[in-house]
């Protein structure tokens, strides 16, 4: 696709300014964050109190993981939606037609879209409760320059992740018109598997092994290790690598039902 | 004389749900999905909660039974509050679409229709979630008449002070209509934090449970009557069975916030 960068950028910066205009709302999800943010804390304390080496973490970093989950949550869009809920829109109202007629990939579109809307929810919803999480309990920063290059990196796998998931959940719509049972189910999956409700570390046995090879430990429990630096050297390379290898995997399975799908819309008439 | 109007009031209710039942119902799979989805988040939350006793004997002196406790009893007066009128969170979109308005023309007072609209039933999931985990917790109580008083009224006033929750912070959208998330701070936050044993809190934040957003009376101070233990800090006995108080006092509270918001209420102007 030549020619096809600016146009991604483009869309990218576009989807930034539409999130952007909904300040209050802004406002008002760093402020319910940040009071997830102070309960979990106070959660995690107490269990860190109790066992202080539980799954490896000591205090500070189980502190530190619940602010980076927090700042994570809206980026990576863990509950679905983000720009993938449009295109389930267009599908349910048959727009969707329209869109398959442009001479532009369907995926590349929406991922673009969707990378602008996280860059937007990263410096607002991601910063506002890494910066109270900072100053009211002293959580850990990235100790290497490494270890926060790769966490910037880690961070846009995970985006790219969660948006294949997410574009899988609204593909569904072309065969139920109806996302929404889909993404609860989804998001379901996302919130215990992601870490987000508990750090995968946790995870007793064959359980663990599980949740570490399922896609949505790309979502929290791999950038959040990053940044702890519990990956360095090769195993760094490898946590990196399980990003990309869910994510090249993910998009090709988007690629494929969205084959699927256009012939279906053909049948269907429209 | 006493007005038979509650009553009719509670009829027209029940009419407008099921009218919304109906209309979900005409995407069958994601009506189910929907319903499983919402279980399973709930299911996976008390999984999440038994993981974390994997690696502790008991959370700041409470055992995973007596945790259970909080947790189921918090759930379902959450669950039953959220069924019953969660779609008044959504009043910041009735406001901008100006469906405020056209409701405002019915003969059904304005709180009945917002809270009826959209009904739906997806919250089966975590009503059933909620209630086997607090079945399964009530088999370690040692009952007694009076703690089975209390447990009925917790749930009871536990319902009521969500229902004052929901509907007393979805009013700030009458001044900001797209902050919706903010009342997620109180609602969700305050049932995040009552699954949780509150001494794992600092006592200024319990004094704020206890006053400012009463949560702490859906369960923690009956809950301790029914487990036979003393508040580690030290409040009086008798907040043990003020839950009732707590429930009638947060509605009231919301219902003149309601009232206030909807007198200030100018329409969108277009």
């Amino acid at each position: 696709m030549r020619g096809g960068g600016m146009l991604h950028v483009a869309v990218a910066t576009r989807a930034f300014r539409r999130y952007s205009t909904y300040r209050a709302a802004t406002l008002a999800g760093i402020f319910t964050n940040s009071v997830f943010g102070i309960i979990y804390s106070y959660a995690y304390i107490a269990l860190w109190d109790a066992n202080p080496t539980a799954g490896g973490y000591d205090q500070q970093d189980a502190v530190t993981y619940v602010w980076l989950g927090q700042a994570l949550l809206m980026t990576i869009a863990l509950w679905g939606g983000g720009t993938t809920d449009d295109l389930a829109e267009r599908i349910r109202t048959g727009d969707i037609a329209i869109d398959l007629y442009r001479p532009v990939g369907l995926v590349g579109w929406y991922l673009a879209s969707d990378l602008g809307r996280a860059a937007y929810h990263l410096l607002t919803r991601g910063l506002g409760p890494t910066l109270i999480g900072v100053v009211v309990f002293d959580i850990a920063l990235p100790s290497t320059v490494v270890a926060g290059l790769a966490f910037a990196v880690s961070l846009v796998l995970a985006v790219v992740v969660s948006f294949a998931i997410r574009f899988l959940v609204a593909s569904t719509a072309f065969w139920l018109l109806d996302q929404s049972g889909v993404k609860v189910m989804s998001g379901a999956f996302a919130i215990f598997f992601s870490g987000m409700m508990l750090p995968l570390v946790l995870f007793p046995g064959w359980l663990g092994t599980v949740a570490n090879a399922l896609p949505w430990a790309s979502y929290v429990q791999v950038p959040a290790d990053i940044w702890l630096g519990k990956h360095t050297g090769t195993d760094l390379v490898a946590a990196l690598g399980f990003q990309v290898m869910w994510a090249v995997v993910l998009l090709a399975a988007c690629q494929g039902v969205l084959r699927l799908a256009t012939r279906k819309v053909v049948v269907q008439g429209g | 004389m006493a007005s038979p109007e509650p009553a009719q009031h509670l009829r027209t209710y029940a009419q407008i749900a099921w009218l919304w039942i109906r209309a979900a119902w005409q995407y069958p799979t994601s009506f189910v999905l929907l319903a499983v989805g919402n279980g399973l988040i709930t299911g996976l939350d008390f999984v999440g909660l038994w993981i974390m006793f994997a690696h502790l004997d008991d959370l700041a002196g409470f055992t995973l039974h007596e945790v259970a406790l909080l947790y189921g009893s918090a759930s379902l007066a959450l669950a039953v509050a959220d069924t019953a009128i969660g779609s008044v969170e959504r009043i910041g979109t009735y406001i901008r679409t100006g469906r405020l308005d056209q409701m405002m023309t019915k003969p059904v007072p304005l709180l009945v229709q917002v809270c009826a609209d959209q009904f739906t039933l997806r919250r089966l999931g975590r009503l059933t979630q909620a209630t086997v985990v607090f079945g399964w917790a009530c088999t370690y109580v040692d009952w007694t008449p009076l703690r089975v008083l209390v447990a009925v009224s917790m749930l009871v006033s536990g319902a009521m002070v969500f229902f004052g929750l929901f509907v007393g912070f979805s009013c700030v959208q009458f001044w900001t209509t797209d902050a919706t998330e903010f009342a997620n701070a109180f609602t969700y936050g305050g049932a995040t934090v009552t699954q949780y044993p509150l001494n794992i809190f600092p006592r200024e934040v319990m004094v704020g449970l206890t006053f400012v957003i009463p949560v702490a009376f859906v369960n923690w101070y009956p809950c301790l009557h029914l487990l036979g233990r003393t508040d580690p800090y030290g409040t009086p006995e008798a907040f043990q069975f003020a839950s009732p108080l707590a429930g009638v006092l947060t509605m009231a509270a919301a219902l003149l916030v309601w009232r206030t918001g909807v007198r200030h209420y100018t329409s969108t102007g277009s």
